[in-house]
């Protein structure tokens, strides 16, 4: 099983390949947006919106024994290779791990540069969702 | 059609900023509605301003203060020449053009909008003209009107007549719609409300880089415009406003300049148009924007509508080329403005693909959700052009279009 770190090493080398070439970054950034598993649609619902992002994105967690696993989608196609990067991250992960994770690899590839203050925001918003559903469902592993 | 006559290499050379790469390519700069660039002559009359005369005006009797309101007063001269008001005293500086359609809200709205009484705007208006209103009816149980769109954004006037009425007390329409370029027939919207005694608000932010606006032809009671859409420094602007309404309203904001005695136990108010200028002006810009406008009347209004309906007519023309083009606004009358969505691609997707290209446009609701909402759309993408721009950036601009749709045909 993959550790946190060592997704982020395998997403910092890939990015590092398209040596910061913007047009060819965003375009990767699209093709994993676009490997990403269809969003269950009973889980596209409001609540599951992510508040804070421009575009929208639905974001759904659950747990398969102690791991929590996320489902993600988005109306855009860059927002939705970014949520990608967020779920190959932490999904299959459990709720100790994901809390105390240092999500190093955004500024290793230099995230902001290619997604500006507005998507940044965002990205941040994700994440602390992604926390959330880590910390509710920690609870409920502990009951 | 009549080749223009304008020399756009040497206009090019003017705007400093755009001689750079973005992203690796060279900067095509396409958000003109939102702002302009800023020809040499305008930052060399900030930096000149800030190097040899920086001082507070109206009030100093030393050399200093002398050149600055000099420079000031002069600025105030040229807008009022530029809109053909009968004096410069009717024109007020402001932040922008918000500032100025709040200014009115603010005053002639306190004072001569009560309750059940009617302001008229229209569905293509930005938000800085919705939101004022909105306030005061809020405040004063006065009731907001909209005249409708059909569907190639342009006003349904039809409509506009049902609505006119003698409880109708303003009307408050953009002369250029900035979200979709449609040029509105302001003559015939400020006639009709003359005829029934309402006065009339012109938001010319989008106007006065690609029209001549006359406001004593025209004969509207109030317009508002922004420095910086026409090649002038940011957070300056200028409402103009007939003499005897302006004299009829009370002020804006209080504090200094805009008194002529203060006691405590009362304040007698200023003369127009300093009774609505409280506080420090933005005086540097307030300078530079006059150079702004000099630059504009050197090249020509006319000739920069010509030229730019030129590169609107050219865009449009490439563009009826692309797969899956959709333009969000196909008035008979544009402005250099092209609005438009891509079949199954996301705006924020395509500007930002855009700009790994080096191409500046605009993607989202262009302060404009009511109007978005009537063509059930979340936004556009927009280009829009200016007179520094040329017919290679838009075969560019394109290329770049369908490149990316490529991307995301895959």
């Amino acid at each position: 099983m993959a550790t946190i770190n060592s997704v982020q090493e395998s997403i910092i080398e890939n990015f590092g390949m398209l040596d910061g070439d913007m047009e060819m970054t965003i375009g990767y950034i699209m093709e994993l947006g676009a490997k990403l598993p269809e969003f269950p649609e009973e889980h596209r619902t409001d609540e599951n919106i992510v508040k804070g992002c421009q575009s929208k994105v639905w974001l759904y967690a659950h747990l398969e024994g102690d791991k929590v696993i996320y489902q993600a989608d988005s109306n855009t196609a860059i927002t939705k290779g970014l949520v990608s990067m967020l779920t190959e991250i932490l999904s299959g992960q459990t709720p100790d791990d994901i809390l105390s994770a240092d999500l190093f690899f955004q500024e290793r590839i230099g995230m902001n540069r290619f997604i500006g203050t507005q998507r940044s925001n965002g990205f941040g918003a994700m994440i602390k969702q992604m926390q959330i559903y880590a910390l509710a469902l920690k609870s409920k592993i502990g009951a | 059609m009549v080749e223009t006559q304008l020399n756009i290499e040497k206009i090019r050379k003017d705007f400093p900023i755009l001689h750079q790469e973005v992203n690796g390519k060279p900067l095509v700069y396409f958000d003109n509605a939102a702002t302009s660039q800023k020809p040499q002559c305008v930052i060399d009359a900030l930096t000149h301003y800030y190097n040899t005369d920086n001082a507070n005006i109206h009030r100093g009797i030393h050399t200093l203060a002398e050149r600055s309101t000099t420079a000031f007063e002069n600025t105030r001269k040229t807008v009022g020449k530029f809109l053909n008001a009968a004096e410069a005293e009717e024109i007020i500086f402001t932040k922008g053009t918000t500032e100025g359609i709040n200014l009115v809200a603010a005053t002639f709205g306190r004072k001569f909008i009560g309750e059940g009484d009617e302001i008229i705007i229209s569905a293509l208006e930005h938000h800085s003209n919705i939101v004022p209103w909105q306030i005061l009816c809020e405040e004063k149980k006065c009731v907001l009107k909209v005249i409708p769109v059909n569907e190639k954004g342009e006003l349904v006037l039809a409509e506009y007549d049902k609505l006119l009425s003698e409880r109708t007390k303003l009307v408050s329409v953009n002369y250029i719609s900035n979200a979709l370029g449609t040029i509105n027939p302001v003559q015939e919207i400020i006639d009709k409300a003359h005829a029934v005694g309402a006065k009339v608000l012109i938001d010319a932010a989008q106007a006065t880089p690609h029209a001549r606006v006359d406001v004593q032809a025209m004969g509207c009671d109030f317009l508002a415009f922004s420095a910086h859409k026409v090649y002038g420094p940011t957070g300056v602007g200028a409402l103009y406003g007939k003499r005897a309404l302006l004299e009829a309203m009370p002020p804006y904001q209080g504090g200094g300049e805009m008194i002529k005695d203060v006691s405590f136990s009362g304040t007698t108010y200023n003369d127009i148009p300093y009774k609505f200028e409280a506080g420090t002006p933005n005086i540097g810009e307030v300078i530079a924007f006059k150079a702004a406008l000099d630059y504009v009347n050197e090249i020509g209004l006319e000739n920069i509508a010509a030229y730019e309906h030129e590169l609107l007519e050219y865009a449009n023309e490439l563009l009826a080329d692309v797969e899956g083009f959709r333009p969000i606004g196909t008035a008979d009358q544009k402005a250099s403005v092209v609005s438009f969505l891509i079949d199954g691609v996301h705006p924020f997707d395509l500007g930002q693909i855009l700009d790994a290209k080096g191409i500046a446009v605009r993607t989202g609701h262009h302060c404009a959700q009511p109007l978005m909402e009537i063509f059930n759309i979340e936004g556009t993408v927009r280009a829009s052009f200016s007179v520094y721009n040329t017919k290679e950036e838009i075969k560019y601009f394109v290329e770049a279009l369908k490149s990316s749709i490529k991307m995301f045909k895959k």
